[in-house]
């Protein structure tokens, strides 16, 4: 209780700061492993170096702080009906990892498997999402069509007149998608990986790479030079500035991508819905907000905001589904900047240089990726091969034309 | 809302145009002899520079024509509008793409 006897010094009666969560080291001369980027991603592999793969004298460098990035910035879906092969592979060995996440990290993530509902809105779209749940279900992923009717059992202030411009035809439906709470993860990922002795380094923006004969052997940074065995890039959207410090052209566009949440309100989401059609996605968070978002702004941008006409697009196309939120204000709205590729798959890859290793291009949808991209690409550092489950996801596929055309094909972006 | 100038039509409202990503990429003259490492440069590659860029925009809402313009992928700031076919304006600071 804060103590507000006349009298009283302001604060004196405040609680203690709370535990750090992780050490705030400065950085060493050398490290095994630098990691460029203190995302999700990043922070999650180093987590698995150090716990999986045995490589424990990593550095994380982070240019502004911890998962401020789109770590921070996400609305968070949790999901793996994805259409290929090769994506439903590697989105649901992160997902079988979501689920057991909480107890291997000690920490709570509030990780709710609350359902995802994809809309079809069209006739095609009815063809494409029974197309993927029938892959889904081929691959071992639970997946079911459910028809309007069933779309509003499962989330009941779903609109499914007839009447409107983009009527419910019905949904694919992957009960054991979800969210969690993206702050949390974060922190749970860098308190780990802090006490298996992984540096965490803040304010330090990597400048330049260093590249002696073909092999990768330290960095640049504003906090000086740092030599390293193997250096891992994990930049988001910031990967094609990056890489451009070896030499390396990467197939990727820098797009803003907003999201916004509404004021506090009673229970009214059961679970998340996502409509590409509408370009409108929707979950609501454990606090209370709808969290709502929409596809990228058409140009290239690293400016982390985006512009209001594609928020009011937005909004109407949610409003059209969801009438009820017609009178809920708008509370805040933020931009991420996303590294989207001409297929919308990722890619993890070694490159031309020797220990220099990519992972980018997660796009739209790579906070669901986060434990699996972790575990696939520790292990494509420690053992300088990928890991099977990122064996289709390599640069060079732009080259070969074997793409996972993700985009066309799921229909659904995030 | 940002205003966009058309070197045709002047200022007007972002939402009357379409990005049409990186400017001065042709398309290869004589497609079939490229490499496959040429082809696919033109297919999957385009510049990501945070920083000056030229590209291409679509007047969709008055002259339907398409123009040519460098923005600052940073500040969103345009800092010219040409034709198509002309050259890139000198900017300070601003390498010529192509
Ligand atoms: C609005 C929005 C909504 C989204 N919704 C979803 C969703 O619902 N589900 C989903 O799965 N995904 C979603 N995503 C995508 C997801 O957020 C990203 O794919 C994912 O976060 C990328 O990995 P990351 O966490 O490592 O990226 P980031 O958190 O962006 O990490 C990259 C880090 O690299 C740092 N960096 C850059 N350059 C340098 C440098 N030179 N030196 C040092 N550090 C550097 C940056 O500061 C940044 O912190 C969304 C993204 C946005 C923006
Ligand atoms: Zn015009």
């Amino acid at each position: 209780m804060l103590d507000t006897t006349p009298g009283t010094a302001p604060g004196a009666a405040l609680p203690d700061h709370p535990d750090f969560l992780w050490r705030n080291p400065d950085p060493k001369k050398v490290y095994d492993v630098v990691i460029v980027g203190g995302g999700g991603h990043g922070i999650a592999t180093a987590y698995y170096l150090a716990s999986r793969y045995g490589i424990t004298n990593v550095a994380v460098l982070e240019k502004g702080w911890l998962a401020g990035g789109n770590m921070a910035r996400n609305t968070t879906i949790i999901r793996s009906n994805y259409l290929w092969d090769e994506s439903s592979g590697i989105y649901e060995h992160s997902l079988k990892m979501w689920e057991g996440l909480e107890e291997d990290l000690g920490y709570p993530l509030l990780f709710s498997q609350r359902g995802v509902l994809n809309l079809a809105h069209s006739l095609q779209d009815v063809r494409d999402s029974k197309r993927r749940v029938n892959a889904n279900v081929l691959n071992g992923v639970d997946a079911e069509w459910v028809d309007a009717d069933g779309v509003k059992e499962l989330c009941p202030i779903v609109n499914i007149s007839p009447d409107v411009r983009y009527p419910v035809l019905g949904a694919t439906y992957q009960p054991r998608a979800g969210i969690a709470k993206h702050d949390y993860v974060a922190w749970g990922y860098a308190r780990a990986a802090s006490a298996l002795g992984v540096d965490l380094i803040q304010n330090c923006e990597v400048t330049g790479l260093d590249v002696r004969g073909g092999r990768v052997v330290g960095v640049q940074t504003n906090r000086g030079t740092i030599a390293a065995g193997k250096v891992a890039l994990a930049a988001a959207g910031h990967s094609s500035v990056v890489a451009g410090f070896a030499g390396i052209r990467l197939p990727l566009q820098s797009h803003p991508l907003q999201a916004l949440v509404s004021e506090l309100l009673e229970p009214v989401h059961p679970t998340v819905v996502m409509s590409n059609a509408v370009h409108v996605y929707v979950s609501q968070a454990h606090k209370g907000e709808l969290v709502m978002g929409a596809g990228v702004d058409s140009y290239n941008g690293f400016g982390q905001r985006g512009a209001f006409h594609i928020i009011e697009r937005q909004m109407s196309a949610a409003i059209e589904l969801f009438p009820v939120f017609a009178r809920a204000h708008l509370l805040r709205t933020w931009g991420g900047i996303v590294d989207v590729t001409p297929d919308a798959s990722p890619i993890v890859s070694l490159t031309d240089v020797s220990g220099l290793y990519l992972n980018c291009g997660w796009g739209t949808g790579g906070f669901k990726a986060t434990p699996g991209v972790g575990d696939t690409f520790a292990a494509t550092i420690a053992n300088d091969a990928p890991h099977p489950l990122v064996a289709a996801f390599t640069l060079d596929r732009f080259r070969t034309g074997a793409l996972v055309d993700e985009h066309g094909a799921a229909a659904v972006a995030h | 809302m940002q205003l966009i100038e058309c070197p045709n039509c002047g200022k007007r409202e972002e939402i009357e145009f379409h990005y049409g990503g990186q400017a001065h990429i042709a398309y290869p003259e004589d497609p079939a002899a490229t490499t496959d490492h040429e082809w696919s440069d033109y297919l999957f590659f385009r510049d990501n520079p945070k920083g000056p860029f030229a590209e291409r925009w679509y007047h969709g809402g008055g002259c339907r024509r398409w123009f040519n313009a460098v923005r600052d992928t940073t500040s969103y700031r345009f800092l010219a509008v040409y034709q198509p076919g002309e050259r890139m304006p000198a900017l300070p600071g601003t390498r010529v793409t192509r």
